[in-house]
């Protein structure tokens, strides 16, 4: 086959719309005689409502309608969980409205369904909710006490429990020669996408119609369709522009089920855009995570075992992504190191704050953060290396595949492919390791400089299928429509990449079609670095079945056999004289193919679907590395230098890998050093607004290097791809504490708990 | 419950005359009446720099302004950029560069670069840096947005 496209950087397709101003986001979505939403929210962590009072908002002209939990009490089914379901889970999910207790501060109480939003936020100052204040919890150690319980039904705070084990821990801490039991804490954050949660629905002729949709617009269809008791085949999920996704966006929440509730109880259109102030207390927060953690080993630095406990703060309901974080957190803490014995206790523990789901690699994050610092620890203790610590523990080439055992309530996890030792090498080659010595100091104005690195492994490419549809045209253009969506990954770039490679067409003949719940019967959607991973494999598969079609109608035609043609550049050759002439086009070959009218087994369109399945992930896995100089006076860090390392087998397209890389730091560092969602012992969000909660700027986020290696193609897929959207960010957390905590090892700093902010530098200097 | 004022103004060169509310924000007029939905709400008060137009030639976050308040005035949006299907240099080098993943921060960016370059010749790139610093991108990393706009000064020598 002719390679042209993939592992090509080139530039995207979809970029024109954007840069002009035509995208179609949510908000830009207008419908004739749409109205607007708006929701009342508890203003109390943990209260009883005693009444609802809405009669001056619904005097106020303009206001339509005002829905509280008895309009919807006939239908009011919990949300169900999408990922990583628990049985013990169950009574702890959330309604669409508060019953008769509210959770958190921002616990929707009513949907205000008004002319606009402004007459829809005049209707919110007026309605009258009278609250029963009850104690908070606000804090894990506090709530597993269950002195307060927050769902009566259950009777207990601890929505899950569970523990994962392999190999003998009771041996491998007999048998240490060295052990070391430490507290690590990761902060309460968020993706916080630049464009708020969003959308449009329109309820006509027995048609429901969902704009705004994303993520997992398949999955969330057929949630809405139990939850409205209304048929799916009646209703259209429509992606259009997404402003950013990083897990938080697109998952079902209470207002995905209101609005469209909404809209077919008014016969009317209905939009609701959230504002920034809403999302953060409406939207889920996420790495709120405690971990106890002990490693023994040999005196010589080999692990023999770590076994912890990890407590995630769920919040006031468990969301759809179930147990995700607090799982992941101990499906891959023992990291790309040989462990032959682990053992994790995993704790949902649920606090009076919003509830908890993904922010890109959830759970992984904070796991690298808690294992890569207390190896750093360990290091330090046994006098050894960081690097070369690190090198005697991971697992090898030879190795793989590698089973590091049943880590996860599900089963095994198993490493696919992967050169871990060379992902540490690359990374120390660019930090210029091996010529720093020592690997801190003092410069003349006092700061403190260091040198941290972390590695990582990363699940990504999470099955079980995915779908793609080809359609080709009589003009020869290929129509692609995808069941995975996009949230600025440009998928319509990537994939027309592979389809145009995969076919053996030019890629402008190619157009990608994402996000719309009519285009193909069945999508998983964009999450978990799957995109590349399932959507790309798809397209991959459906272009060799299509192949496959056109190569026997144009042997049919052309009286020959199929082996003695080939597809190129949207032709067909005789094999050999691929110089020309073509004997048949694509659009000829479409045309061949359209019999209207005929019954007869292939024929009709150029179309064909095809699904890629997939039962086991693939492993991006590298390391990053940086050099940090703290100052003591103002307990500010500056970032001198930063490398990640991503080995994802096979890069599609380059200058996009990069990006994600790049981008994906960039967060991982604003995450690190400034943000956090601060709850007060009361449990309001004292960080509720971007003049408390600080994302980074163009001034915060350092030049960053991303290398990206293919050094290990996933066995797993034909593409030999691996997820690229969570490299990047994975091992922020670890290594810059890593490299603050060894800048600051002569004043006795260590490094155990997130954000690094320079208030808590100076607090940890000063104590 | 709410007054309307009628305001005059020039939006992209073309002239508008319109009853707006008084407390209508101007990016709400801008995208709700004029349907110009290329400038984005982010925050709503002012930090992300989603909303960032030009009011008489100055970057401006349309967010925190009222619409009454652009009564008279000469603004520019995103949309006003290109020339007809051209794009502007500084489009043409968001694009090469990679300088935008979800798009939504990218109006604002535009507009506030725009500014920059028209004040700054030849900057740095910490000038650059510095300049941006008000706009918000949750994708990039920023250093694409950063080359970009240093590779649009260094064309325009």
């Amino acid at each position: 086959m002719v390679q042209q496209y993939i592992g090509a950087s080139i530039t995207r397709k979809e970029d024109e719309r954007f840069l002009t101003g035509r995208a179609t986001f949510a908000d830009d979505v207008k419908l004739p005689g749409m109205l607007h939403a708006a929701f009342v929210r508890s203003p109390h962590a943990h209260a009883r409502i005693v009444a609802i009072d809405t009669t001056a908002a619904l005097a106020i002209p303009g206001v339509v309608a005002i829905f509280t939990y008895e309009d919807i009490a006939d239908l009011a089914k919990p949300i169900p969980v999408r990922l990583y379901p628990l049985p013990s889970l169950e009574p702890f999910l959330q309604y669409p409205l508060a019953q008769d207790k509210v959770r958190y501060v921002g616990d929707p109480v009513a949907i205000v369904i008004a002319d606009s939003r402004y007459v829809g936020e005049d209707a919110l100052d007026v309605i009258d909710v009278t609250y029963e204040p009850l104690p908070a919890v606000v804090d894990i150690e506090d709530s597993l006490r269950d002195e307060t319980i927050i769902h009566e039904a259950p009777g207990t705070n601890l929505a899950a429990h569970y523990v994962v084990s392999t190999g003998d821990i009771d041996q491998a801490f007999r048998d240490a020669e060295y052990t070391r039991k430490e507290r690590f804490k990761t902060n309460r954050h968020t993706g916080n996408p630049l464009e708020t949660r969003g959308m449009v629905v329109a309820y006509d002729s027995g048609e429901l119609t969902v704009w705004g949709a994303t993520k997992v617009p398949h999955f969330n269809r057929e949630v809405l369709s139990s939850l409205l008791d209304f048929p799916e085949e009646k209703m259209h999920f429509v992606e259009g522009d997404v402003g950013g996704g990083f897990g938080i966006r697109g998952e079902f929440y209470p207002e995905d089920f209101l609005v469209p509730f909404a809209a077919m109880r008014l016969g009317r259109p209905v939009k609701w855009m959230e504002d920034r102030l809403e999302h953060l207390i409406a939207a889920n927060h996420s790495r709120d995570v405690l971990c106890d953690i002990e490693i023994a080993m040999k005196k010589d630095g080999a692990i023999l075992g770590i076994r912890a406990q990890v407590y995630g703060d769920m919040g006031g309901y468990i969301r759809t992504h179930g147990s995700l974080v607090p799982a992941s957190t101990a499906g891959l803490l023992m990291g790309p190191y040989n462990v032959p014995a682990y053992e994790c206790g995993v704790h949902c523990v649920i606090t009076n704050k919003t509830g908890v789901g993904t922010f890109r690699a959830p759970g992984r994050y904070e796991s690298c953060f808690i294992r890569e610092r207390l190896l750093d620890m360990a290091a330090a203790d046994l006098g050894i290396d960081p690097a070369e610590l690190r090198f005697k523990n991971l697992i090898q080439p030879s190795q793989m595949p590698y089973n590091a055992g049943r880590t996860r309530a599900d089963g095994d996890t198993i490493f696919d492919s992967g050169n871990y030792p060379q992902g540490l090498t690359r990374a120390l080659d660019q930090i210029g390791y091996a010529e720093t010595n020592p690997k801190r100091w003092v410069d003349e104005a006092g700061r403190y400089h260091g040198i941290g690195i972390a590695t990582y492994v990363k699940n990504t490419g999470r099955g079980p299928y995915e779908g793609a549809r080809i359609v080709i045209s009589g003009t020869g253009d290929v129509a692609v429509y995808l069941g995975i969506t996009t949230m600025g990954q440009g998928h319509e770039t990537t994939m027309a990449q592979i389809c145009a490679d995969s076919l053996g067409v030019s890629m402008d003949a190619v157009t990608i079609y994402h996000g719309n719940t009519d285009y193909i019967p069945f999508g998983g959607g964009t999450y978990g670095s799957r995109g590349t991973v399932m959507g790309g494999n798809a397209v991959h598969l459906a272009c060799q079945n299509m192949k496959e079609r056109i190569l026997s109608l144009a042997s049919t035609y052309l009286d020959t056999e199929p082996a003695n043609l080939v597809l190129q550049t949207g032709e067909i050759f005789r094999k050999g004289t691929e110089q020309g002439p073509a004997l048949l086009s694509l659009g000829e070959i479409a045309c061949l193919a359209e019999v209207p009218g005929s019954n007869e087994e292939g024929s009709g369109t150029l179309e064909t679907t095809a699904y890629f399945e997939a039962d086991q992930l693939t492993f991006s896995y590298g390391s990053h590395a940086a050099h940090v100089a703290v100052d003591p006076e103002t307990g500010k860090i500056e970032i001198i230098h930063y490398v990640v390392v991503e080995d994802i087998g096979r890069a599609i397209n380059p200058l996009m890998v990069h990006g994600q890389a790049v981008g994906g730091a960039a967060q991982g560092i604003g995450a690190t050093l400034l943000e956090e969602l601060v709850y007060d012992d009361s449990g309001q969000l004292l960080a509720g607004s971007f003049m408390d909660y600080l994302l980074p700027t163009s001034t915060d986020v350092p030049p960053i290097e991303s290398i990206v290696l293919e050094e290990a193609p996933s066995p797993l897929n034909p593409l030999g791809v691996k997820g690229a959207g969570e490299g990047g960010i994975v091992a922020t957390g670890a290594t810059l504490a890593n490299a603050v905590s060894n800048a600051l090892a002569p004043l006795g700093v260590q490094i155990t708990q997130l954000p690094i902010s320079p208030n808590f530098i100076a607090k940890l200097l000063s104590s | 419950m709410t007054t309307e004022r009628k305001i005059r103004l020039t939006v992209n060169g073309k002239a508008y005359e319109s009853l707006v509310p008084v407390r209508m924000t101007l990016v709400d007029f801008l995208r709700g009446e004029l349907d110009l939905t290329g400038t984005h709400v982010g925050c709503e008060h002012g930090v992300c720099g989603a909303c960032t137009i030009l009011v008489d030639g100055s970057a401006m976050r349309s967010c925190l302004m009222l619409a009454v308040q652009a009564d008279g005035a000469n603004l520019m949006t995103v949309e006003g950029l290109a020339e007809g299907p051209e794009l502007h240099p500084l489009q043409r080098a968001f694009q090469r560069n990679h300088a935008l993943q979800c798009g939504f921060c990218t109006p604002g960016l535009l507009m506030t670069a725009y500014e920059f370059l028209r004040d700054t010749s030849s900057p740095t790139e910490e000038q650059v840096r510095e300049g941006i610093s008000g706009n918000i991108c949750r994708c990039t990393g920023y250093a694409p947005i950063v080359q970009a706009i240093l590779d649009v000064s260094q064309e325009a020598g």
